[in-house]
């Protein structure tokens, strides 16, 4: 099935999108024509048990991976079939990434962490805007610390804030909170939520953890490569009715 | 647990073969030496035995100066020609010859230059006709005294052919013969060894090689039939007596066979040292690998002690594949020695010509040194890790134990103490008076340093480090690349140190050397008022000279004030070997020299007269009017009284004998000549009169005093030039340190690469990032090397205060030059590296484990 968002401009879109691993029989499908748009201003999560393509999808999406067929598009830049060069481009300006391992580099401070995309353009930060993001992500008294001398909470916020500071077209989030106690991993996801409703940013997030998916404006299911079925404003519960339900069709098949 | 321990070897192939290279290459040099030396020498065996081939018997007189091989030529005594006669009488012998034989017969090529030699003697002799050994290629024997006969060598070299009128320089000063034949050897042979050979009429012989009508430097015996030459050996003896030395041609052979061991040996020391170099800087990088692989097994190594592994095993583990690699590295090394060495043999033969080269052999001890140097190193360097090892406890299996960043304290102190130890010892050896192990005390102090030095390195890496990669800061990619250098002080101290010891090795030799230099021609511009010297390049065995005559000549050009020659010999003073000059003219050496005397007077000296330097009459306890007894090479003991002293700085030499004794001199002829020119000339008047003169004096020119200091300081950049293809084999182990170092980066830091592309890092970003990286690190070792260097060299230099080496010469155009370099090998080094990391897939990168 095709999802699509209700209205407003389109941040991300893949069309049609096949991903196949091997050939033979070894072939394994990871996405099976998925066709799928992520509004701009909307926080979206991915969701579906293990191995059901959430993650490639993610990444086809952000240019980190090439599909097998089909078409992904950020905004209106056509993501298939760009060089190196250009993906890097699209990378470094239009998209923004969170990581379940946070990922940061334990050589930079954390205010250099946050400024590495910009840096890497060769961009200043928009003051008003950093200061912005500091205060949000409130880590205004530990810039000068280094990720090892963080907790996990606080690093993954260094992390989105490091996604947020290039106001990028879409930011990727890859179990964001996977690493996380229940605690800082709500800190992290209200944070993203209000950067979506304050800010207008446009979120796409991994997860397997209802709870993680409630935060969200609207939930896409995958199952077996392809897109199963869709929730508009989710709650814990909805969403975790609607797995159940995806599990027992996944029985039947 | 063998079997894990291969496994894991095999798993790490790569970064074994980079270290092992290290040890291959020093194996290689070890066995080298081994089979170039073997197989030069048996080349020479055979061509000693087939020139004492004809000889039953030799009789020569007793040397009046016993000479080494490696301290010069030996200058043969004469033997009277009734020596013949008595030999010929006695019972037993078939035929006795008298033989003219001497070093020193210079043929002039057809372009006008003197034939070079680069080590065989040059040999000046009597023709005796052909026997079974020399064969006529062309022409005839010389029956004038303007006729001679060269071998092919000869031939060959200066472009000769029979009917030729041809310059030879003798004990006499340069004259033309008619080249009537060119001989050879039997067995096609062109020379005996490289020997060049000119073969005169007798009296020419004896007149021109010997210095005096009638006499021969050795009789060659065959013995009759059914008389041994053992047995012919001992009649000849007694029944000359004593003064004469008579061996059989067997024990010549072996005798002179021996004496070019000796000289081979120098051949094997260098490359023995090139090989000392490479393993030395190889232990640094195999220990960086052995802890990189400890380190990254250390999840493994702590499993296998959770489940019942000893320490003892886990030690085990590690030498074991230490030991296998260095079987590895000796096997490759020795092969590869056994190619470098027959190639060197075979580039030896072609250098020096006429020697048929014996086949290749691997003696025993190439095979048993390339395998305990190869084993004995790498087990050396892996035993540090091998104990990190087994002090992993059971534990880190279950954690995710980061390796922390442990103190350098230990490391520090223990640096001191070794590079203190260091220090000392090589104080010792340079201002101690330590004798015969000078030389032993001053390595091994520079060897122990440089290990205090590199433990100390991971200390001095922070700061310095930091401070280098900030002149890269202005990019992202390069601030990155500074901070990731920083990372792990230990490896990045350690790669450098490898860089550090050959780059502290060349600078330190260049700054004795510039210095040595420097003071020299300092001296020179200080001390010699002489405008115009007259002397040569030394090439070969025999010092370059020319015809005394052109003094006189010289001192009769129009603005000439004085004109003086110097001549230079070994003689025996007092029973003792010493270096000593002459001079023709005492007084007009010292006006050309502008010196005076410190006691007594610089006249011209009288034939029993000498003149000696303070420095040398102080340290032999003699004062003015003291009488000494010298011989000379060719003449009898005769008594001198000591009439001037003079201040070393201001005359050549340590003693100066009158023009008399330069007649019994081994080479009876002047090394230099000084000429002064008058108040009011010019060099540019005088200078091609000089020229002129020395014409037919092939060896040597004359040129301006600044042209002559820079010829004689010349052997100083050679001395450079070899150090630094030292330092080119040194830098190329230290590359392999430095692409190893920087391979285990990229891995180590797989996730942050991936990082650093996901958020738009660009491909030659990445590079530069890594570039920087091993910029930094090379630079950082060349600075240390520099330093390090520089400071040894000065500690020489100043010891070396006493000898004449008084300025200190930093060279920092080289030093400079030498970090440039360093750099340039950084951007080499980090070149694969640098291509792996920009082609990581960002994905698998990303969530590498």
């Amino acid at each position: 099935m095709t999802a699509t968002d209700a209205g407003g401009a389109v941040a991300a879109r893949a069309s049609n999108v096949w991903k196949v691993y091997g050939t033979g029989e070894a072939q394994v499908v990871a996405l099976r024509d998925v066709s799928v748009e992520f509004g701009s201003g909307r926080f979206t999560a991915i969701m579906g048990p293990s191995g059901s393509g959430k993650s490639t999808l993610m990444h086809c999406l952000a240019g980190l991976d090439a599909v097998s067929r089909g078409q992904v598009h950020v905004g209106d830049t056509q993501v298939t079939g760009l060089g190196d060069k250009a993906l890097t481009r699209l990378r470094r300006d239009r998209v923004g990434f969170i990581f379940q391992q946070f990922n940061l580099l334990p050589t930079l401070s954390a205010q250099e962490n946050i400024r590495l995309p910009l840096d890497i353009a060769g961009r200043k930060p928009d003051p008003q805007w950093w200061d912005t993001v500091i205060a949000t992500v409130g880590l205004t008294d530990r810039l000068a610390h280094r990720p090892s001398q963080l907790s996990g909470g606080q690093q993954q916020r260094v992390a989105c804030a490091r996604a947020l500071i290039g106001r990028p077209d879409v930011i990727f989030a890859d179990e964001p909170t996977g690493n996380l106690d229940s605690r800082s991993g709500a800190e992290v996801l209200s944070f993203l939520r209000s950067s979506v409703r304050e800010h207008g940013q446009t979120i796409v997030m991994v997860t397997h953890d209802p709870v993680a998916a409630a935060y969200a404006d609207r939930v896409v299911f995958l199952a077996d490569g392809e897109i199963v079925t869709e929730l508009s404003d989710p709650t814990a519960e909805t969403v975790l009715d609607t797995m159940k339900k995806l599990d027992s069709t996944e029985l039947v098949h | 647990m063998l079997r894990a321990t291969l496994k894991s070897l095999l798993a790490r192939k790569l970064r074994l073969i980079l270290s092992g290279l290290a040890v291959v290459l020093g194996v290689m040099f070890v066995s080298g030496a081994f089979v170039v030396t073997d197989t030069l020498s048996r080349s020479f065996d055979a061509v000693f035995a087939t020139a004492y081939s004809q000889t039953d018997v030799a009789v020569s007189a007793q040397p009046k100066i016993a000479v080494d091989e490696m301290e010069g030529e030996q200058v043969a005594t004469p033997l009277p020609a009734d020596v013949v006669a008595r030999t010929r009488a006695v019972d037993g012998v078939a035929e006795a010859t008298g033989l003219v034989s001497a070093d020193g017969a210079r043929v002039v090529g057809s372009d006008g230059k003197v034939l070079n030699s680069f080590g065989p003697p040059r040999l000046g002799g009597n023709w005796t006709g052909t026997d079974d050994l020399l064969e006529l290629r062309a022409g005839r024997g010389p029956q004038a005294a303007d006729e001679i006969v060269v071998n092919q060598t000869v031939a060959d070299g200066a472009g000769l052919a029979v009917g030729d009128r041809v310059g030879v320089l003798t004990l006499e000063p340069k004259k033309d013969f008619t080249l009537v034949g060119i001989f050879g050897y039997s067995g096609g042979r062109d020379s005996l060894g490289g020997v060049q050979e000119v073969l005169f009429t007798e009296p020419v012989a004896q007149r021109l090689m010997l210095g005096r009508a009638g006499v021969y430097s050795e009789i060659s015996v065959r013995a009759a039939d059914g008389v041994t030459p053992e047995q012919l050996r001992d009649r000849v003896g007694s029944a000359l007596g004593a003064g004469y030395v008579v061996k059989t041609g067997d024990q010549l052979a072996e005798e002179n066979a021996a004496d070019l061991q000796e000289g081979l040996g120098f051949f094997n020391n260098i490359l023995l040292g090139f090989a000392g170099v490479a393993l030395f800087v190889g232990i640094f990088l195999i220990l960086n690998t052995f802890s990189i692989i400890v380190a990254q097994r250390t999840r493994e190594l702590a499993l296998m002690r959770a489940i019942g592994g000893s320490r003892g095993q886990m030690i085990g583990s590690v030498l074991v594949e230490a030991v296998v690699i260095g079987l590895v590295a000796a096997v490759l090394g020795l092969a590869a020695g056994v190619g470098a060495g027959a190639g060197l043999a075979y580039l030896f033969t072609s250098f020096a010509g006429g020697l048929d080269l014996a086949p290749i052999g691997v003696p025993p001890a190439a095979v048993l040194s390339a395998f305990v140097v190869g084993v004995l190193v790498t087990v050396v360097a892996a035993v540090l890790p091998a104990l990190r090892a087994a002090r992993i406890p059971p534990v880190a299996a279950m954690q995710d134990v980061a390796t922390p960043d442990r103190p350098l304290t230990r490391l520090t102190v223990a640096g001191a103490v070794i590079g203190a130890a260091g220090a000392a010892t090589l104080g010792v050896g340079l201002y101690g008076d330590s004798g015969g192990a000078t030389l032993t005390l001053i390595l091994s102090g520079v060897l122990v340093s440089f290990i205090g030095i590199a433990l100390l390195t991971p200390l001095v890496s922070r700061p310095v480090v930091s401070a280098l990669g900030r002149l890269f800061s202005w990019s992202l990619p390069g601030r990155l690349g500074r901070l990731n250098s920083g990372r792990n002080p230990r490896r990045t101290a350690i790669t450098a140190a490898a860089l550090m010891v050959g780059i502290a090795l060349v600078t330190g030799v260049t700054v004795v050397m510039d210095s040595a230099k420097s003071s020299l021609a300092q001296q020179a511009e200080d001390n010699v008022k002489a405008q115009i010297v007259i002397g040569g390049e030394q090439n070969g065995p025999r010092p370059p000279t020319f015809d005394p005559e052109v003094l006189r000549r010289a001192a009769a050009i129009p603005g000439v004030r004085a004109a003086a020659g110097v001549w230079n010999d070994q003689v025996v003073i007092d029973g003792e070997r010493a270096w000593v000059n002459a001079t023709d003219d005492l007084a007009r050496l010292a006006d050309a020299y502008g010196a005076t005397a410190a006691s007594g007077t610089l006249a011209t000296l009288r034939p029993d007269q000498v003149a000696v330097s303070t420095e040398e009459a102080t340290e032999r306890g003699w004062a003015l009017g003291d009488r000494l007894t010298v011989q000379t090479a060719r003449g009898d003991p005769r008594p001198y009284t000591i009439v001037a002293t003079y201040d070393p700085a201001t005359l050549p030499g340590s003693m100066l004998l009158p023009a008399a004794a330069t007649a019994e001199f081994g080479i009876p002829q002047p090394l230099t000549g000084f000429v002064r020119l008058a108040d009011g000339a010019t060099v540019d008047q005088v200078l091609p009169r000089v020229k002129a003169l020395v014409a037919d004096s092939p060896e040597v020119s004359a040129m301006d005093r600044s042209a002559f200091v820079a010829q004689q300081t010349g052997d100083f950049d050679t001395i450079i030039t070899m150090v630094q293809i030292l330092l080119a084999l040194a830098i190329l182990i230290a590359v392999l340190g430095v692409v190893n170092t920087l391979a285990l980066s990229v891995l180590e830091r797989t996730r942050e690469l991936g990082l650093l592309r996901a958020v738009g890092l660009g491909r030659a970003q990445t590079m530069r990032m890594v570039t920087v990286e091993a910029v930094v690190i090379s630079v950082f070792g060349a600075l240390l090397g520099v330093v390090v260097g520089a400071g040894m060299g000065a500690a020489v230099v100043r010891a070396l205060d006493g000898e004449g080496i008084t300025d200190l010469v930093l060279p920092w155009q080289r030093m400079a030059t030498y970090l440039v370099l360093a750099g340039l090998v950084g951007v080499i080094a980090a070149i694969l590296p640098a291509i792996r990391a920009a082609r990581l897939n960002v994905l698998a990168a990303i969530s590498h484990e």
